[in-house]
């Protein structure tokens, strides 16, 4: 093998520029799709993460129904509490569950004595939000970081909205929410911050602590609209979500119907659509490469045949076997495929970490200066190596087969 | 036992719609370690003799065993692994492969035919590159050596791996009449060294008479056959 490896790289270099040029090909298609995969993965895995890091959850758990008109926000679709009870139950069994949080949701009017406007308020458990959204504090723009979100009697706001009722930190405010009876309640607040607003649900929504939800909407029963949960390795968000299923399918109502929904994150935001297009993307970059590594190495190795058929009857003649004319190019294929995907990677990880060096920022939706920290994982540079030298391998086997097939007579008498 | 035994053998090919006999029925013999030409015009069916016996072809019909192999039973594995083995080619165009040195030109029935280990290997190329007087230019592309040291390396690639019989077609046509008489020399010496067969076409009358046994070709027949000089 190592002979026919040597006598495959004096052939490449007989041709030296065009060798370059298809070497050159091969690596700015690693180069391209390697870059894309860094970034692109980087910026999906950052808009993912902000999104079920400080809104979503990974997982959350609704009674039937509440999903569909979640835009709404019924109160009349709560769970009760044997049934939260009852998921509490399951979360607490499933190892792989870090935290959950529940939630009181729901819509009301905000009024700053001078103006008032609609807002979507969350009712949460100020400790178990931060275990399960931990990037939650992190979005706040103006007030405190530090500490439970909020305390009783303590609001924090969307940035739009204390920017339209121009509302300030230490400003009392009222909320004001009609409950599932239809009778109205209001309740002060002092705004204790202001929150920086997210793409997709629940990102312009503002906090209170869930007792005073409870109060304000006049609940008898220790209710909650929804429970996010967080998982301790989002890679197994799909395992979780059968499991949490299964396990949940048997909660029924009186008909045997089944009382709970469980979601993903994907399922509850637009922004999944996004990350499958970047998928898509990558896919069709992936595809892009590889017609480019076939048709470039397909090329260079069929002019590699024509110019050398007086040569491969040469070879033949004094009585090469016919596979081992067959590796003799394939080897060419190999290195050629082998020598780019090399430089490929060096190149490519070469501009992943420059591209961490420059720290370029971008915006996502309202979300502004979100630095761009790309990373590509071993495996996906290994795919996509494996994929190179295979495609390289794959489009010499056509020429490397006609010069292994060719007549040694006809071949000694070309031109 | 003859090394070439041909009886009516018979070569025809086909062009377009119509057959075109290249030899005709022929019959001769070839004693081993013997210098044999095959002389005649260009078109008389030379090189379609060497290459039946070159394994490279098949005959239409009659029979053609070398070393008492029917080379009409040999596949195309079968007849590069017996060329390989048994026959070593000299072309008239010397075919040397251009990226590889005068030593690995040399070596590439060796290394890639019948995969001697690399110190006997080394061994043999530096014998041979000594008996045709190369050793010298070891080192140096075939781009850098006149075209009588191309057929001297040629040669020494033929013998390298110790055959039977070397074929030879045309082997001095690009060469002047010192350098061919030269090569003629030189494959004549090292058939007395080595006792292998030569055989060699060419339509060269100067060059005919060195041969010890010469066949005249003409039209795909034998005019004479396995004259003696």
């Amino acid at each position: 093998m190592l002979d026919v490896l040597a006598i495959a790289s004096r052939n490449l270099l007989r041709y030296r520029r065009r060798t370059l040029l298809t070497l050159l090909l091969i690596v700015i298609g690693m180069v391209a799709v390697l870059l894309f995969i860094a970034v692109a993965g980087s910026f999906k895995s950052m808009m993912v993460g902000q999104i079920t890091d400080s809104v979503l959850g990974h997982v959350q758990v609704h009674r039937k129904g509440y999903v569909a008109s979640i835009d709404n926000l019924p109160l009349n679709l709560n769970l009760k509490p044997q049934m939260v009870s009852k998921v509490e139950d399951a979360l607490k069994q499933n190892l792989l569950v870090e935290s959950w949080s529940p939630r009181v949701k729901f819509g009301g009017m905000f009024s700053n004595f001078a103006e008032t406007t609609s807002i979507r308020i969350n009712g949460i458990d100020p400790a178990r939000e931060a275990a399960t959204t931990p990037l939650l504090p992190g979005r706040m723009t103006e007030g405190e970081k530090d500490g439970p979100l909020v305390s009783r009697g303590q609001i924090v706001i969307p940035q739009l909205l204390a920017r339209g009722m121009k509302t300030k930190i230490g400003d009392t405010v009222v909320v004001v929410a009609t409950n599932r009876d239809g009778s109205v309640n209001g309740k002060t607040f002092v705004v204790r911050g202001v929150l920086e607003g997210i793409s997709g649900p629940g990102g312009r929504d503002g906090y209170i602590h869930i007792d005073d939800a409870r109060e304000l909407l006049r609940m008898t029963d220790q209710e909650v609209s929804e429970i996010a949960i967080r998982l301790k390795d989002f890679a197994r968000l799909n395992q979780v979500d059968s499991q949490l299923k299964q396990v949940l399918e048997s909660v029924t109502n009186k008909d045997g119907k089944p009382m709970l929904e469980v979601h993903t994150w994907a399922d509850l935001s637009p922004f999944a659509s996004l990350a499958r297009m970047i998928d898509l993307m990558t896919l069709f970059i992936k595809i892009v490469l590889v017609s480019i590594v076939l048709v470039s190495v397909m090329n260079v190795m069929i002019m590699a045949v024509f110019e050398r058929i007086r040569e491969i009857g040469t070879i033949a003649a004094i009585g090469t076997p016919p596979g081992r004319i067959l590796s003799l190019f394939l080897a060419e294929g190999l290195m050629l495929g082998v020598v780019g995907t090399l430089a490929g990677i060096v190149l490519s990880l070469a501009g992943i970490f420059g591209i961490n060096v420059w720290k370029p920022t971008f915006a996502f939706g309202q979300q502004q200066n979100l630095v761009m920290a790309p990373t590509i994982a071993p495996g996906d540079v290994m795919t996509i190596a494996i994929l190179v030298v295979i495609v390289a391998v794959i489009a010499s086997l056509q020429p490397a087969w006609k010069a292994s097939r060719m007549d040694p007579i006809s071949a000694l008498r070309h031109v | 036992m003859s090394l070439v035994q041909a009886t009516q053998l018979a070569k025809t090919y086909r062009a377009g719609d119509i057959d075109v006999p290249a030899i005709k029925g022929v019959d001769f013999a070839i004693e081993p370690s013997s210098f044999v030409a095959f002389v005649g015009p260009s078109g008389s069916g030379k090189s379609t003799l060497l290459n039946m016996i070159g394994c490279l072809d098949h005959p239409t019909s009659g029979t053609l065993k070398v070393l008492d192999t029917d080379i009409a039973t040999l596949d195309r594995k079968a007849a590069a692994k017996f060329r390989g083995e048994h026959i070593g080619f000299v072309f008239q165009d010397f075919n040397l492969i251009p990226v590889l040195t005068v030593f690995e030109n040399v070596e590439y029935p060796l290394r890639m035919v019948q995969k001697w280990p690399a110190e006997k290997r080394r061994e043999q190329v530096m014998r041979m590159l000594e008996a045709v007087g190369m050793t010298d230019q070891a080192d140096k592309r075939p781009d850098q050596i006149s075209g009588g040291q191309k057929q001297r390396v040629a040669v020494a690639r033929a013998l390298v791996s110790n055959p039977k019989l070397v074929l030879a077609d045309e082997p001095t046509a690009n060469l002047d009449h010192d350098t061919a008489y030269r090569i003629l020399e030189l494959m004549k010496r090292m058939r007395d060294e080595s006792r292998t067969t030569f055989i060699f076409s060419t339509h060269d009358p100067k060059i005919m008479g060195e041969a010890e046994v010469t066949f005249t070709l003409e039209d795909g027949l034998l005019q004479s056959g396995g004259h003696h000089a």
